[in-house]
């Protein structure tokens, strides 16, 4: 019976984006429309041929772990594409002449930065935080899955929208806001995604046979509902046309650039550190073999993170139209928001305390405690460059890219690296990594490639911050902006390097996980039982 | 009063304080009595139930102890 309603509303669908692509205002809104048109036909199909054919009993006894294993792959072939991109802009920051003529309003810096951002963040590490949080909130509740294939559609529709972000960057579909590219119909799709995902994991929680809610999943479900609210606000927009991607935000001015900052920041804050809190919570225990430092610490890193986090987006409009009194508290709940962060640094590295000895032998354990080093670093950095003073000197510079890439790739890509190298073999039924020194190789440049990038990042930010600033005995400006460009070609080559090294070490991840699945001995649980004595 | 004004006084005094009261509540709430036992517990959930769920007739972890 809900297939014939699905054939109905398929089909519909199927139509009205078929009218949209011959209605369509702009190009990027017409590819769109067709994409769309293509998936809603073609799930019209699978529907029809699936329809009145005998359904398979729910199973119960299991946890659901295939939509696990495919956020697993959607993980690393998104990172691979983010990085890739990356490294490519930032060689053509280096060298400008990879601003093809050819490729011009489509692969050209601007059209290519957005969709680097997003690709990295959302797609790898929305994917990641996913695919992990589906794992551990199955574990630490000791439940199935709530919701039965809905996982799966929270899965496939969130590709659809890293698709049409995506495309749309590269065919100038965007509302120009940093992390917040996407056009109004894409955010309402992934809104809609975005209620189904916190169905999905309240309901497993909410099915748990654990009496309590283990910390990870406290922070997992800070980081779902804190994005909902976040995008739902930034992206209130009008759209100028049902037929067309253009819309217009409902707030006005500074307001707009106060909500787009205190989106942005928190995007950092629960997408980019709650979420992945939440693996630290559950990767780090695991791998070391032993349970959290200190669970009342857990607690209070938990409350005093999403109390205080919430406050510092207005750090990102120092010296702007925002009153004071609002930048001012911005720059003080940063500068207080380190307290929690090294409380939470502390808990996480103490884990190891009784198993230092297990960083000689394990790197997947060395990757997990490098990116919360990483995590300490880059939230020491935050809240000095938040304060007025040094954001004079810091923004708009360099500074503040090494600063962000200090904490995403040093961070978020060291820990997602550990859950997928803890996950592979688990979900696959391997017995182990193909290699382990491969990971090793993988850990070395990666690590490398994060000093070359960080470092010529605060080289090139502070001498750029200084140039600008700098005035000769008349009051004239010493240095045109042309000469800081030119001043820093050889630290931009330097960062290029910094992202090729990156780059090829997550490639070695890739050949190493498909290995692992491919050869490394299967996991024989009832082998023992099965083989005779003879 | 306009609403700006009323918000931002409820922001910085009421709300402040009742943020503030909740926060502080929640440091004595972990550090409760016998909360080190119950932690104990609850720190070691993910070293339960890694291949398939409890069962629904599962006794609470606390029982099976």
């Amino acid at each position: 019976m809900s297939n014939y309603l699905k054939l109905i509303v398929l089909g519909v669908l199927t139509v009205f984006f078929m009218i949209a692509a011959g209605y369509a205002r702009d190009l990027a809104y017409q590819v769109h429309a067709v994409i769309l048109m293509l998936v809603a036909g073609g799930l019209f199909l699978s529907t029809l041929r699936s329809t009145d054919e005998p359904v398979a009993a729910p199973v119960t006894g299991e946890y659901l772990d295939g939509v696990v294993r495919a956020g697993v792959i959607a993980t690393a072939f998104w990172g691979v594409a983010g990085f890739l991109v990356g490294t490519f802009i930032a060689f053509q920051l280096a060298f400008p002449v990879l601003n093809f003529d050819w490729s011009e309003g489509f692969a050209n810096f601007g059209r290519l930065r957005p969709l680097h951002t997003s690709a990295v963040i959302f797609a790898f590490g929305g994917n990641a935080l996913i695919a992990t949080s589906f794992y551990i909130v199955q574990r630490t509740s000791a439940a199935r899955l709530w919701g039965g294939n809905l996982a799966w559609f929270v899965f496939w529709g969130y590709q659809l929208f890293i698709v049409l972000a995506a495309t749309g960057y590269l065919l100038g579909g965007t509302q120009s806001k940093e992390y917040a590219e996407p056009e109004w119909y894409v955010d309402l799709w992934l809104t809609v995604v975005w209620v189904a995902y916190l169905a999905v994991f309240l309901g497993t929680i909410i099915r748990r046979k654990e009496r309590h809610i283990y910390v990870a999943n406290w922070f997992f479900l800070a980081f779902i509902v804190t994005v909902a609210m976040l995008h739902v606000v930034n992206n209130l927009t009008i759209p100028v046309s049902i037929w067309g991607s253009k819309s217009v935000i409902v707030w006005p001015g500074v307001q707009d650039a106060m909500v787009q900052w205190w989106y942005g920041h928190n995007a950092v804050g629960f997408f980019l550190t709650a979420g992945f809190l939440g693996m630290m919570y559950y990767f780090i225990p695991k791998q070391a073999d032993r349970p959290v430092y200190s669970y009342k610490l857990s607690i209070i890193h938990f409350w005093a993170l999403i109390f205080i986090y919430i406050w510092a987006g207005p750090h990102h409009l120092h010296y702007t139209a925002l009153p004071d009194w609002a930048s001012t508290l911005g720059m003080v709940f940063s500068v207080v928001l380190w307290m929690p962060s090294w409380g939470g640094m502390i808990n996480g590295l103490m884990t190891l305390s009784g198993a230092w000895d297990k960083l000689r032998t394990d790197p997947v354990l060395r990757m997990l405690v490098i990116s919360v080093g990483f995590y300490g670093m880059s939230t020491f950095e935050g809240p000095m460059m938040s304060i007025r003073a040094v954001n004079s000197l810091s923004h708009y510079t360099d500074w503040t890219i090494g600063h962000v890439h200090s904490g995403a790739l040093g961070w978020n890509g060291m820990i997602t690296f550990g859950a997928l190298y803890y996950l592979t073999p688990v979900l696959w039924k391997r017995e182990r990594l193909y290699s382990l020194s491969l990971v090793s190789w993988h850990f070395w440049l990666a690590t490398i490639g994060i000093v070359l990038y960080a470092a010529s990042m605060w080289v090139t930010g502070i001498m750029e911050g200084l140039m600008w600033r700098e005035v000769d005995a008349n009051g004239f400006l010493v240095w045109s902006f042309a000469d800081t460009v030119a001043a820093k070609l050889p630290m931009y080559v330097m960062r290029g390097l910094g992202g090729v090294l990156f780059l090829s070490g997550s490639l070695v991840m890739c050949y190493n996980l498909w290995m692992t699945v491919r050869r490394a001995p299967a996991k024989e649980a009832s082998l023992s039982v099965a083989v005779p004595a003879e | 009063m306009e609403t700006y004004s009323l918000l931002r006084q409820f922001a910085d005094s009421w709300m402040l304080l009742f943020l503030f009261l909740f926060f502080i509540g929640v440091v004595f709430w972990a550090f409760r009595p016998g909360s080190t036992k119950t932690y104990e517990d609850t720190a070691n959930i993910p070293f339960r139930n890694a291949d398939k769920p409890a069962s629904e007739s599962a006794a609470q972890p606390e029982a099976q102890k």
